[in-house]
């Protein structure tokens, strides 16, 4: 009742939204107490990422000959700048040069999330201008896009990915930009099929009628429309770019050391030293499982509660018997 | 109803909308041609109100939309205001779709989930570049909700918060928006309950008489066609198999297939529905792919002779404006 009085004061406009995201957090954690622990772990991450120079006890790249594979609470001596001999503790160890595994899984939390999010928005850029157009102009244009992703997806991601790192040289930029070049044009499917249902609708042909333009119709009735879809798509591919890039980094193809990054650190210190010093292989794998399962959980919950069928309110767009399944 | 303007604000000729029909996966044959619309003439004057009504699927839509140029039109003229917009480009429908406006007949479907009313009423302004300043924009939004019944205070409200005739309203407030000469009204009611629908077509007959509407009103409910309509014309697979005015139409219909049309009305008398003639047609609309030949309706007339399955007729003016294409009226 809040709203007739907000509208009655002509503030409709800007208290809606703000509501609508308050009330979607409160289902969140009401409907899905899992999704709801999936995007704390994705928020800490982001946290993570964000201020890891002040989380991390030292640099990434700092080194303590003299306490190498120390295991975790292990303690090492460094010299301050008065060179005076001072003790420090290995939070969850060293690594085989002496570098603290704590400040190196930290920072290469921000390794992941610069890389998801720099690699999903593009991928995101990516396949919703290749499905807005396939599935808004149809005809050719349909055909031959989806001619093109059909034989891109034939090949399998691995190979692609490996091929395209190895002209480009390995680096965080060019995994960025395979990443989300080879997720945008496989994601292009799915907003192209949310477009071909969306189109369809009664106020898309409403708006060609007032004499909307084409751009307009895109961005103002199409893109809202699809959104559900897009954002789960999102969160889903921040979990798949954070796995890729670790795998990519574990063949050695991806962030090129020094640099921290988890699949990096299982390869080169985890996979050799695994017996001498196993905190170095589980850490880091440990942190990649749980922000993996986290964005995952966090997705699936996003999908759920954006499907319209299952979305409140009145009318078509919520309650009544379920409409055909549809599957992101 | 009618005011006795004799200005053809709408005339339409000989208009035909042909959908090919392609088989073949990459080598792609024309096998033929859905003749949904197939040469049929009529006018609008200004003012007055022309019902179209046929069973589903005798391209009564498929006019309204050719007519609004929203479907390729395949041959003939739309005059609307002394232009022949029939083969108008995209830019220069442009000035034209200010002055023809549709309303829709699913209130569900027709609104953008999306938008708050505000936005939807206001979005043919912005469009068309009528917006002006904020105030102006907000006033008129005020003004057209007011108009349609709907209080303006509602207009931060998205769709699903209405009824189904609320929504209509607003339908029809978007379609008012930026001044119209002439509506398109694709079925408005057909989708409402009965007394919903009775006031939907009170406020599009009161704006008519306020704003000078011109209607061309797509319906199947033939009581809901009497009450609103000046004009009805009546089709039947892709053309017009009769015309009249309203009054000459549910009194003396000519053509077997009108009188089908009224004699499936029920009358609530049982004496009265007794007592009167009942014409059962027999069968399903024909394939607009591929139609009877002679007069498209002759497989299912009760009156068929020889002359109908050879020869088609055409359409015949009678002096009170009373046109019928049927041999019968020779």
């Amino acid at each position: 009742m809040t709203e007739a009085t907000a509208s009655a004061q002509g503030l409709a406009k800007t208290s809606r939204p703000r509501s609508l995201v308050l009330e979607f957090l409160g289902r969140l954690f009401r409907e899905k107490p899992l999704g709801a622990f999936g995007a704390i772990i994705f928020l800490i991450l982001l946290l993570t990422g964000i201020f890891a120079d002040f989380i991390a006890t030292e640099g990434f790249n700092v080194i303590h000959p003299l306490d190498k594979l120390k295991p975790p609470g292990g303690e090492y001596t460094y010299f301050d700048a008065d060179f005076n001999k001072q003790t420090g503790t290995y939070l969850l160890g060293s690594d085989q040069l002496g570098r603290d595994v704590f400040s190196r899984i930290v920072y290469g939390a921000r390794i992941s999330v610069i890389i998801a999010f720099s690699a999903t928005t593009l991928s995101i850029i990516i396949s919703l201008t290749l499905g807005l157009m396939a599935g808004f102009f149809g005809g050719r244009i349909d055909m031959a896009s989806q001619r093109f992703v059909d034989a891109w997806m034939s090949f399998p991601d691995l190979i692609i990915l490996i091929v395209a790192v190895s002209i480009l040289g390995p680096g965080m930029w060019q995994v960025i930009l395979v990443l989300g070049l080879l997720y945008g044009i496989a994601g292009s499917r799915i907003v192209r099929g949310a477009v071909l249902s969306t189109r369809e609708n009664m106020y898309v042909h409403a708006a060609q009628t007032i004499g909307a333009s084409t751009p307009r119709i895109l961005l103002r009735h199409i893109l809202p429309n699809i959104m559900a879809p897009v954002i789960v798509l999102f969160t889903t591919r921040l979990a798949a770019v954070i796995l890729a890039e670790s795998g990519l980094s574990f063949l050695g193809l991806g962030i090129p050391p020094p640099a921290p990054s988890w699949g990096g650190m299982l390869s080169i210190e985890g996979k050799s030293y695994m017996f001498l010093a196993p905190w170095l292989a589980i850490l880091p794998g440990v942190a990649l499982t749980i922000v993996v399962y986290g964005i995952n959980m966090f997705g699936d919950a996003l999908r759920d509660l954006l499907d319209p069928r299952l979305r409140g309110g009145g009318g078509r767009y919520g309650g009544g018997k379920p409409r055909n399944k549809r599957r992101t | 109803m009618s005011t006795g303007n004799e200005e053809r604000i709408l005339e339409v000729r000989d208009l035909k909308v042909h959908f090919p029909v392609a088989k073949g996966i990459l080598f792609k044959r024309h096998i033929g041609d859905i003749k949904a619309v197939d040469g049929i003439s009529f006018h609008a004057h200004r003012g007055e109100t022309v019902g179209l009504v046929g069973e589903s699927g005798c391209g009564k839509s498929t006019t309204g939309l050719a007519i609004l140029r929203m479907l390729p039109v395949t041959a003939g003229e739309i005059i609307f205001e002394g232009e022949n917009i029939a083969n108008y480009t995209k830019t220069e429908m442009r000035s034209v779709r200010r002055r023809m406006q549709m309303i829709y007949q699913d209130p569900f479907g027709s609104l953008n989930p999306r938008m708050s009313i505000a936005t939807i009423v206001g979005e043919p302004l912005v469009v068309h570049d009528m917006a002006g300043s904020r105030a102006e924009f907000d006033e008129r939004i005020a003004e057209l909700l007011e108009i349609v019944g709907l209080d303006p205070a509602m207009r931060g409200r998205y769709p699903h918060e209405f009824s189904g005739g609320q929504r209509q309203r607003i339908g029809i407030a978007r379609a008012l928006a930026v001044n119209p000469d002439f509506i398109v009204c694709d079925e408005p009611v057909s989708a409402l309950d009965v007394s919903i629908q009775a006031q939907v077509i009170n406020i599009l007959e009161e704006l008519q008489e306020r704003l000078g509407l011109t209607y061309l009103f797509i319906a199947h409910d033939l009581a809901v066609v009497r009450h609103i309509s000046d004009r009805i014309v009546v089709m039947y697979l892709g053309k017009i198999v009769e015309s009249a005015s309203r009054l000459d139409l549910y009194h003396e219909p000519k053509h077997p297939y009108t009188k089908a049309l009224l004699a499936a009305v029920p009358i609530p008398n049982p004496r009265a529905e007794a007592a009167r003639e009942h014409i059962f047609l027999e069968g399903e609309v024909p394939s607009p792919l591929n139609p009877p030949s002679g007069c498209h309706f002759h497989p299912r007339c009760p009156y068929v002779t020889d002359r109908c399955r050879t020869e088609e007729p055409e359409i015949k003016q009678a002096a009170n404006g009373h046109s019928v294409a049927c041999h019968l009226f020779d």
